[in-house]
């Protein structure tokens, strides 16, 4: 681990900011505070902060139906994806994009998608523009898009095009409440990625080590001109599908045994403490500096201004 | 002013927008052709003709030619142009926009609304359309009416060489997405067409004739067949006031209705199926709108409600002709109340 200190810290933060705010949403909702559907991310923290710590602002990621990660992760506003979830005109997208297509490409965040596996082929456009400047643009894809045939036609134009484009599978093993063993049919999504002529590997998506490291390998590898490449990431869903799934399609005791015994936020402080990286207080410190702005995002939400009628045909065309 | 074909107006719209913007590409299947291949690149230079020698001169990182992946290239187009591109995507034959409407409907038209408008999208989606080459049902269709119920895009259907540069050049400049319909029967028409620097803003349309009796809505190679009907009806004595609507969304409604105003009777010519359609948008909008002003009941001249055939004679039956549209304005003439 060459991470330094303020490094960890900033990965920890990441990740627990991700924890606090899909917690906070889950009671939120539970309480009716939140209109529409919502597909809470905890759990996948590694995942989009392994990736996301690797990137800078010009890089582009585009995300998947279960998009609040990814988010965060690449820098975005966390107030104001709050207010966004809660409806508000002062929402990062004016209360127009809800849970499900949050995006800022000022940050170079394309997208959350309500369409599963609809992000790959605009990752590669993005590719597009990244080639030859040194940047990369990141797919992010679940075990379910990884199904979708525009993930293959994005894998293959990338292969064809020789594009700076990191396809990111996060496999939570579930797509909706379909296994991944029945609904991938190749051996594995990272077999199915090489097979398309690119480098494939695969990185234990519960440990942001694992993450990182293996992203600082895929990037100077995209970096060096030699085309797409492809990362599995093997990681849980603490929740369902959508908030107010019963996961009746879980084995029992599943949840309490990932949650106590693959949950990532849990494995960094245990890595970083026992390597005497980082102090258990100094993540404590964290925690409460999360826990207090979450708190704020929630309050601002709730007491935001709502948008009004004369708001629907805003943002429709530029000039029309 | 040049006369040049319209496929080459198209190409040399390309050639001049993208000089004049780096940031402009262009991507689509067999746009370069002949890549991989024997023949080598430009061995075809677009199936249409509408892309020969830009790929020599601009390269392989403005002019992208792609495997047949249309949910892809029109994928690639959008991620392209939210990054700082302007992107210019062909969709072979405008049918194939089945394969990549989830890009087209759900990504593309839906961004800047979503982003609460922090985003700008200049991506030109060019697809050709429509029948009289009997290319039978999957290779036909005309499907403006389609995209232009979705917020979000504009559509553009030019209808001769001076206003496919016009429109073409603005489409390029546009912020938003926009659908550009190219006739395929239209590439090998012949027109003037004006040097330098030439923008048609959208949502102005184009007065072809200009008649008291009847006005007469088209687009694309439906506006010939108007004004080769207009001038047998001239014969007679019928004055068609022919409008061109160029584009369609955004659409000329102070046209359409000052025209109405004036004639009092109304025939739409379009090639599409009857149900639901562009012609039946613009009978409600002018049955809304101008309802006073009729004198007869609107007339529609498309197509029937099914596929378009391939054989010569089904397809001759299908599609309007300037016989049909007489017809119809002969119709709305005698109209009397009972």
């Amino acid at each position: 681990m060459q991470l330094s200190r303020e490094a960890l810290l900033q990965a920890y933060r990441q990740m627990k900011t991700i924890r606090v705010f899909e917690d906070r949403l889950h009671d939120e909702i539970a309480l009716g505070e939140i209109a529409g559907f919502t597909h809470l991310y905890a759990g996948q923290e590694a995942c989009a902060v392994g990736v996301c710590e690797r990137l800078d602002a010009q890089d582009f990621i585009i995300s998947t139906h279960r998009g609040h990660g990814h988010c965060i992760a690449k820098g975005c506003d966390v107030v104001g994806m709050m207010k966004e979830i809660y409806g508000s005109s002062e929402g990062l997208c004016k209360g127009k994009s809800g849970s499900m297509h949050i995006a800022d490409v000022t940050k170079g965040m394309l997208g959350a998608n309500g369409i599963v596996g609809a992000g790959a082929p605009i990752a590669v456009g993005a590719g597009i523009t990244a080639k030859g400047t040194g940047n990369v643009s990141i797919a992010f894809s679940g075990d379910g898009a990884c199904n979708q045939g525009t993930t293959f036609e994005a894998m293959n134009m990338a292969v064809v095009l020789k594009l700076p484009v990191i396809f990111v599978f996060e496999n939570n093993h579930y797509s909706e409440h379909t296994g991944e063993s029945y609904a991938v049919g190749a051996e594995s999504m990272t077999t199915r990625a090489a097979a398309f002529g690119m480098k494939a590997i695969k990185a234990d998506g519960i440990d942001f080590f694992s993450v990182y490291e293996a992203m600082r390998e895929l990037i100077a590898y995209c970096k060096a001109g030699n085309g797409p490449a492809s990362i599995e990431l093997d990681c849980e869903r603490f929740f369902g599908h959508f908030e107010g799934d019963p996961q009746r399609y879980r084995g029992k005791g599943e949840l309490d045994r990932l949650r106590e015994e693959r949950d990532c936020l849990k494995l960094f402080r245990t890595k970083v403490t026992e390597a005497k990286l980082l102090e258990g207080a100094a993540l404590d410190a964290l925690d409460a500096e999360v826990t207090a702005l979450i708190d704020r995002a929630v309050a601002e939400s709730k007491a935001a201004a709502r948008p009004t009628a004369d708001h629907v045909l805003e943002d429709v065309y530029i000039s029309y | 002013m040049a006369m040049k074909m319209i496929r080459d107006v198209i190409r040399d719209t390309i050639d001049e927008e993208m000089a004049r913007d780096d940031s402009v590409i262009m991507l689509g299947e067999d746009i370069v052709g002949g890549m991989g291949s024997p023949g080598g690149p430009e061995a075809i230079g677009g199936i249409w003709g509408t892309s020969g020698g830009l790929w020599a001169k601009y390269g392989s990182d403005r002019v992208i030619d792609t495997p047949i992946s249309e949910s892809a290239i029109i994928g690639a187009a959008a991620g392209a142009s939210l990054t700082g591109k302007r992107a210019i995507a062909e969709i072979m034959f405008a049918d194939f926009i089945g394969v990549c409407m989830d890009q087209i409907w759900n990504q593309v038209a839906k961004f800047r609304y979503m982003f609460g408008g922090k985003s700008k999208c200049p991506i030109v989606i060019r697809m050709p359309y429509g029948g009289g080459y009997n290319a039978a049902p999957q290779h036909s269709q005309s499907i403006h009416a389609m995209v232009t119920a979705m917020p979000g895009l504009k559509v553009v259907m030019p209808s001769t060489a001076a206003d496919t540069k016009g429109l073409l050049a603005q489409a390029i400049r546009e912020d938003d997405p926009v659908i550009f319909l190219e006739h395929k029967a239209l590439y090998g028409v012949k027109g003037e067409v004006p040097d330098g620097d030439y923008l048609i803003p959208f949502g102005h349309a184009r007065q072809v004739t200009q008649g008291d009796d009847i006005t007469v809505l088209a687009t694309g190679m439906m506006v010939g067949f108007a004004e080769n009907a207009a001038a047998q009806l001239a014969q007679d004595g019928i004055g068609c006031d022919l409008i061109d609507l160029r584009t369609t969304s955004p659409l000329d409604e102070e046209a359409i209705l000052d025209s109405v105003e004036r004639t009092g009777r109304l025939l739409i010519v379009d090639e599409l199926p009857p149900r639901c359609s562009f012609a039946t948008d613009l009978s409600a909008l002018v049955a809304n709108k101008a309802f006073s002003s009729l004198r007869a009941p609107i007339e529609m001249v498309t197509g029937p409600h099914s596929p378009v055939p391939f054989a010569r004679e089904l397809e001759s039956a299908y599609l309007p002709s300037p016989e049909k549209i007489v017809a119809a304005a002969v119709k709305a003439m005698s109209y009397r109340r009972g």
